[in-house]
């Protein structure tokens, strides 16, 4: 489909454009990866849209007061903390995780907004601090929210799927039953990929902040569902136990072409989720199509 | 109903079907009078006519998603796609108005009827999973919705439309009526048809309601169908309230109708719950929302409230024995 299209358009697939729309994924591909190790175990995990804002506005309020390097490591904490929180619910607590998350979700937007007054803050001079170079930067040519985007995707790929906790990860979702009685503590793990989901979302929240050098309340609301979007795109189930960062990360750079493309195209904005639909349909379907064997149920 | 006594006796073999009785439906009734008298103590100006009719008023808004849910969420399927299926019908109601009251009204609900046949087939006859479907056509809908109408804000004048959105019957406005009506009908057919007792089957134990015969992709799909309509009859009812709506309307209202139905009893892996403890639910956020704010609570504390009182719900709710399915 991006040849056709740039068969059309050659500017799609030059090297700039292409540069942009990972720069644009960027900041739902880190939450992507995090949302992945969440499903692989057979969860799911709504909050992380808000964690966004909460940790975005975070950042940029204490990097007017406590300086870039503190506001950091807050941030980090409390994408941590928000992780252990929803972890210790679904997975000690055993509470559904769709209705824990979204309790959280409306929880941690509450906190971002009481956190800020309802007053969108932003960095003085963006261009006066080094901290700039998580959202603005380059490494030779290549935007720096992307090289955090694939070092992310690497390291917890290889932990996904070369370490004992990613396959007990798989394991649990896979079928949880069978996991305990092969010794493995399904609560922990459980616990431990949200709390990976958590602090990979404050590592999004970091460089959206640097990348924007402001912070509206809000601004995470919805990626929850984008993220999800690109992941069942990538072919990671609901069900739990199939998946993986890398499919996850190429379902949301796709999603990330197709709106390049129609913008490209200059079709309006809201073109793309009509799209976005036919795409997502389309694909599960040849999925669960190609599992069953028939194509229809 | 004496021509469904068969059905039931057949139904009567599932464990899960007496459940609406379930102690939580009639707990959040005992909270909702509870906050009730509190805030009449506490909150000054409380019990007036004036703010009673706005706190109906906001029963209204997210009753009909609440109703609209129940029925689905008991199958053990969820929708997401209301939100946007409530903003589409809106919409549509207001632009299509020059063809006559009649004519926008029926279109704004068949789109909504045609919406949840769409989520439906998906999620049976295709056989993907019903978060997933409505999470696209949630977003697929918007698009729809948008493309249709341009990113611009509509409005109409039909008085009689008007009318019917903003006139009260004493203190209780005329949407809140509707909403009564359509939830008893509802309540009706959950508890008192083979379609209602079939959902309750399908939703406890979906296998066994196959080896029973139960065909079950027709009743969910009803059940999605059920949905998509009230959730229009619900954008409907706002439009002719604010008269003026976007194509951005009725974003994120799914997540609003879902906390109200599992406040309300209802469990999400299916079988269990009642129309009576989701409004019950919806009836609980609109007082606590009220009073909060006659109280000068800041508007920003609203949600941690909420998130908290979901928490806690689930808490309350937890069955002891669940190691299997206990986390889903």
């Amino acid at each position: 489909m991006l040849v056709i299209a740039s068969l059309w358009q050659p500017n799609i697939l030059s090297l700039n454009n292409v540069l942009l729309v990972l720069r644009q994924t960027a900041v739902s591909g880190i939450m992507a990866i995090g949302v992945t190790f969440v499903l692989m175990a057979g969860r799911i995990d709504l909050s992380i849209g808000s964690l966004l804002s909460l940790c975005t506005v975070t950042m940029v309020l204490l990097h007017g007061m406590l300086g870039a390097t503190q506001a950091i490591v807050v941030t980090l904490c409390i994408g941590v903390i928000s992780g252990c929180a929803t972890g210790f619910l679904v997975g000690y607590m055993r509470l559904n995780s769709l209705i824990a998350t979204l309790g959280m979700m409306s929880i941690l937007q509450g906190v971002a907004l009481v956190v800020t007054g309802g007053v969108a803050p932003y960095i003085m001079s963006p261009d006066g601090t080094w901290f700039k170079v998580f959202g603005r930067g380059y490494v030779f040519a290549i935007p720096v929210p992307v090289v955090i985007m694939i070092g992310l995707g690497l390291v917890f790929a290889l932990v996904l799927n070369k370490t004992v906790f990613g396959r007990r990860v798989a394991a649990v979702g896979g079928g949880e039953v069978a996991s305990r009685f092969s010794a493995i503590d399904s609560r922990r793990i459980i616990f431990a990929t949200f709390v990976i989901s958590g602090a990979l979302t404050s590592v999004a929240g970091v460089v959206l902040a640097s990348r924007a050098m402001m912070a509206k309340t809000n601004v995470g609301s919805g990626y929850e569902l984008a993220v999800l979007a690109g992941v069942f795109l990538g072919g990671t189930s609901l069900m739990g136990g199939s998946g993986g960062i890398g499919r996850s990360l190429v379902g949301l750079v796709i999603l990330g072409f197709l709106t390049n493309a129609l913008i490209v195209f200059g079709a309006p904005y809201y073109a793309q989720w009509i799209t976005q639909m036919m795409i997502i349909i389309a694909a599960v379907w040849f999925e669960v199509a190609s599992r069953r064997r028939s194509v229809f149920a | 109903m004496s021509a469904d006594v068969k059905p039931a006796a057949d139904a009567s073999r599932f464990r899960f079907l007496p459940h609406m009785d379930s102690a939580s439906g009639h707990l959040i009734w005992a909270i909702t009078v509870a906050l009730f008298f509190l805030f009449v103590a506490i909150a000054p100006g409380f019990l007036n006519f004036l703010n009673i009719n706005s706190i109906l008023s906001e029963i209204a808004l997210f009753g009909f998603l609440a109703v609209a849910l129940t029925p689905v969420i008991v199958s053990g399927n969820i929708d997401i796609s209301v939100g946007s299926v409530l903003g589409m019908a809106a919409c549509l109601s207001i632009v299509l108005m020059p063809y006559g009251i009649g004519v926008a009204i029926s279109a704004a609900l068949g789109a909504g009827l045609l919406a949840g046949f769409m989520n439906g087939v998906l999620v049976e006859k295709v056989g993907i999973d019903s978060f997933i479907v409505t999470l696209a056509t949630m977003i697929g809908i918007r698009g729809v919705t948008f493309y249709y109408i341009g990113d611009r804000s509509v409005m109409t004048l039909d008085p009689v439309f008007l009318a019917i959105g903003n006139s009260n019957v004493g203190f209780v406005p005329v949407r809140t009526i509707v909403l009564a009506i359509i939830a008893v009908l509802v309540a009706w057919v959950m508890h008192s048809t083979s379609h209602g007792r079939y959902t309750f089957a399908i939703g406890g134990n979906r296998a066994a309601a196959v080896d029973a015969g139960v065909r079950v992709s027709r009743h969910v799909i009803a059940n999605m169908m059920i949905c998509g309509l009230l959730a229009a009859v619900g954008g409907v009812a706002m439009a002719a309230q604010l008269g003026s709506v976007t194509p951005a309307f009725g974003a994120q209202y799914e997540l609003w109708g879902i906390t109200a139905v599992v406040l309300g009893g209802t469990r999400l892996r299916g079988g269990t719950g009642s129309i009576l403890g989701s409004l019950g639910a919806v009836a609980t956020l609109a007082i606590l929302h009220n009073g909060m704010v006659l109280l000068q609570v800041q508007s920003f504390y609203v949600p941690i409230v909420i998130g908290f009182a979901l928490i806690l719900a689930l808490v309350l709710d937890r069955q002891p024995t669940g190691i299997v399915k206990g986390g889903e």
